[in-house]
């Protein structure tokens, strides 16, 4: 240990007082519980993952290293390539809706007058529920008899007979953007407001007074200055719906006849209700190459603009 | 004449603008006033389509006691769900003060590493990690504990509220410390006498983030608690949606979705300020 500290050089205003150099070294012990649950509950588990992945792991019983045989057999799993699939239409559906309707929410509580903070508030409620309790929510809405929305049309003589949303996948699968989209729109538009509130006023003035409209002041100047606000709401709504699985488990099952099972869904159903662990494990190896390489474009699209510091 | 029509104009403009905002709000609210409303219906009632929302034949907490009826009762899993959420924000606070203080204000080796590690968990989904995460808590006695879930929800909080406190202790000048320092303060009288205070709503705002973060997470306890009576909110209401109890009691739903809903949306409302500073934190960085 003391060999390690005089090795490096103490910066010169440390070295000044007496002591400081072990002072410095306290740091550790401020950090070590962090370090300590992280190394517990992170990569301890990360790396079992990948070992798992080699091996044939049931619940009970022996437990046998089979090489890349899980690997070999996710490529011939047609259903977990449909969940995936699955989960990618649902990504991007419901990221566009997201989009369409928080942006004009943003724009719409952007500028301070009255009522502003009230509506921004209303908004954003539904999305510090959480999933769980909004699938719930949901789930009584969407039910056929005693939900809200088919007895509603139906009273209303919009429909002849009740029609129950949840039987058939497109309702179904709507209702879930619906859902999603009254839950997250609010905190999406939260973010993009940041990122309007930051674009400079002069330069929209220098834009109006230049005799460009709104349509192309929206184009040249909100656009280009919202790129890392965009890229970092778009990269939050991609990857929370890579990893769906509240709402599909709550209000679908994963049904109607298996169609709405997603990735994560998929890896749970295989792990925790068949106990093939090392076959899910191979399962959430793939999933976690997904989003690591998901991150690593983040990073490359949240980048600072050339030229700013 | 030009200046009425000007001002008939914008007179027009705001009521456009507000009855949009008014018919949002409406929009946005709804469900949740739904749920809370209906939830006061008397069991009879509340299997009804929920045409209107509010009860009709009188207010009745029936709902509630039906729901505590229900497996080992609401009260258990709302007492667990206490339990998990005020450990959470206990021990991340305590974890992430530390740590945001030892990352700001101390050198020492693999400084660097460590919070590049810990900030790097964000990118790993815990819901990929979950079956060894299952094996780890076994492999210490922590197995279907409500201890083990709350060491799972800590870490998971720990690579935002670190970063957030170790930038809140960057911003308090060193000029305060070396002061105190003067006067004979040690290490940890400093940070809880001198810097507490100072860091003070950074707290507050990971404080938030934890209980919400741990209040709302379902799918590891899900995974995680087999027994019944360690059953967390979510979860217990999950089996009671899906029939597990029997029939579906719509109004034993509604009552629960509200017991779950209204804790986090009286936190929102009361520290706004905080929740909003914490997301702003999270996308500027």
């Amino acid at each position: 240990m003391t060999s390690i500290t005089a090795a490096t050089p103490a910066p010169p205003r440390a070295r000044k007082l007496t002591g400081a150099g072990r002072r410095q070294w306290i740091g550790l012990l401020y950090v070590a519980p962090a370090v300590a649950l992280v190394v517990v509950f992170f990569l301890i588990p990360l790396g079992m993952t990948a070992w798992m992945s080699l091996h044939n792991w049931p619940l009970m019983g022996e437990r046998s290293y089979i090489g890349l045989g899980n690997y070999v057999a996710i490529l011939h799993d047609t259903r977990f390539w449909n969940a995936l699939r699955f989960t990618g239409w649902y990504t991007l559906v419901v990221t566009i809706a997201i989009f369409a309707v928080a942006f004009p929410l943003a724009l719409f509580v952007e500028r301070p007058r009255p009522l502003t903070n009230l509506y921004r508030t209303m908004f954003f409620m539904p999305a510090v529920v959480g999933f769980a309790s909004a699938s719930l929510l949901w789930s009584w809405l969407l039910n056929v008899d005693s939900g809200l929305f088919s007895p509603a049309a139906y009273d209303l003589g919009l429909i002849d007979r009740k029609f129950n949303l949840l039987a058939t996948f497109q309702p179904a699968f709507w209702s879930i953007i619906a859902m999603v989209v009254w839950k997250v729109a609010g905190f999406t538009m939260i973010i993009l407001m940041a990122g309007l509130q930051s674009i400079p006023q002069d330069l929209q003035e220098a834009a109006v007074i230049d005799g460009a409209g709104p349509f192309a002041r929206f184009r040249a100047i909100t656009l280009p200055l919202m790129r890392r606000t965009l890229a970092l709401a778009l990269i939050l709504s991609v990857a929370g719906s890579i990893l769906a699985f509240d709402q599909f488990y709550i209000i679908l099952r994963g049904g109607p006849r298996n169609q709405t099972l997603t990735a994560v869904y998929w890896i749970f159903n295989q792990s925790f209700v068949s106990f093939k662990l090392g076959y899910g494990a191979a399962l959430s190896m793939v999933l976690l190459v997904i989003l690591v390489a998901l991150s690593l474009v983040q990073l490359w699209l949240l980048r600072k603009p050339e030229g700013l510091d | 004449m030009a200046q009425a029509t000007s001002r008939n104009r914008r007179l027009a403009a705001r009521i456009a603008e507000h009855s949009t905002g008014i018919i949002a709000s409406v929009l946005f609210a709804a469900p949740i006033v739904w749920a809370v409303l209906s939830a006061f219906k008397p069991a009879q009632e509340a299997r009804l389509p929920p045409l209107p929302p509010w009860p009709t034949s009188g207010i009745s907490l029936e709902n509630y006691a039906t729901l505590n009826s229900f497996g080992d009762g609401l009260w258990v899993s709302a007492q667990n769900s206490i339990y998990v959420s005020a450990m959470t924000v206990v021990l991340s606070v305590a974890v992430s003060v530390l740590a945001g203080y030892g990352f700001s204000r101390f050198r020492f080796p693999f400084k660097d590493l460590f919070f590049i590690l810990i900030l790097s968990t964000i990118m790993i989904p815990f819901q990929s990690i979950l079956t060894p995460i299952f094996l780890v808590l076994t492999k210490l006695g922590l197995h279907n504990t409500l201890t083990g879930l709350v060491g799972v929800y800590v870490t998971l909080q720990l690579p935002f509220s670190i970063f957030m406190m170790r930038n809140a202790f960057d911003a308090v000048p060193r000029e305060i410390e070396e002061a105190a320092r003067m006067d004979g303060a040690g290490n940890i009288t400093m940070l809880i006498k001198v810097m507490l205070p100072l860091v003070w709503p950074g707290v507050v705002t990971i404080a938030l983030f934890a209980f919400l973060g741990a209040w709302n997470e379902f799918l590891a306890a899900l995974v995680l608690m087999t027994d019944q009576s360690k059953f967390t909110l979510p979860v217990m209401m999950t089996a009671l949606q899906s029939g597990r109890f029997g029939a579906i009691d719509w109004g034993a739903v509604q009552a629960g979705v509200t017991v779950m809903m209204v804790p986090c949306l009286i936190l929102f409302l009361v520290l706004q300020r905080f929740y909003i500073r914490g997301l702003m934190a999270g996308a500027v960085k």
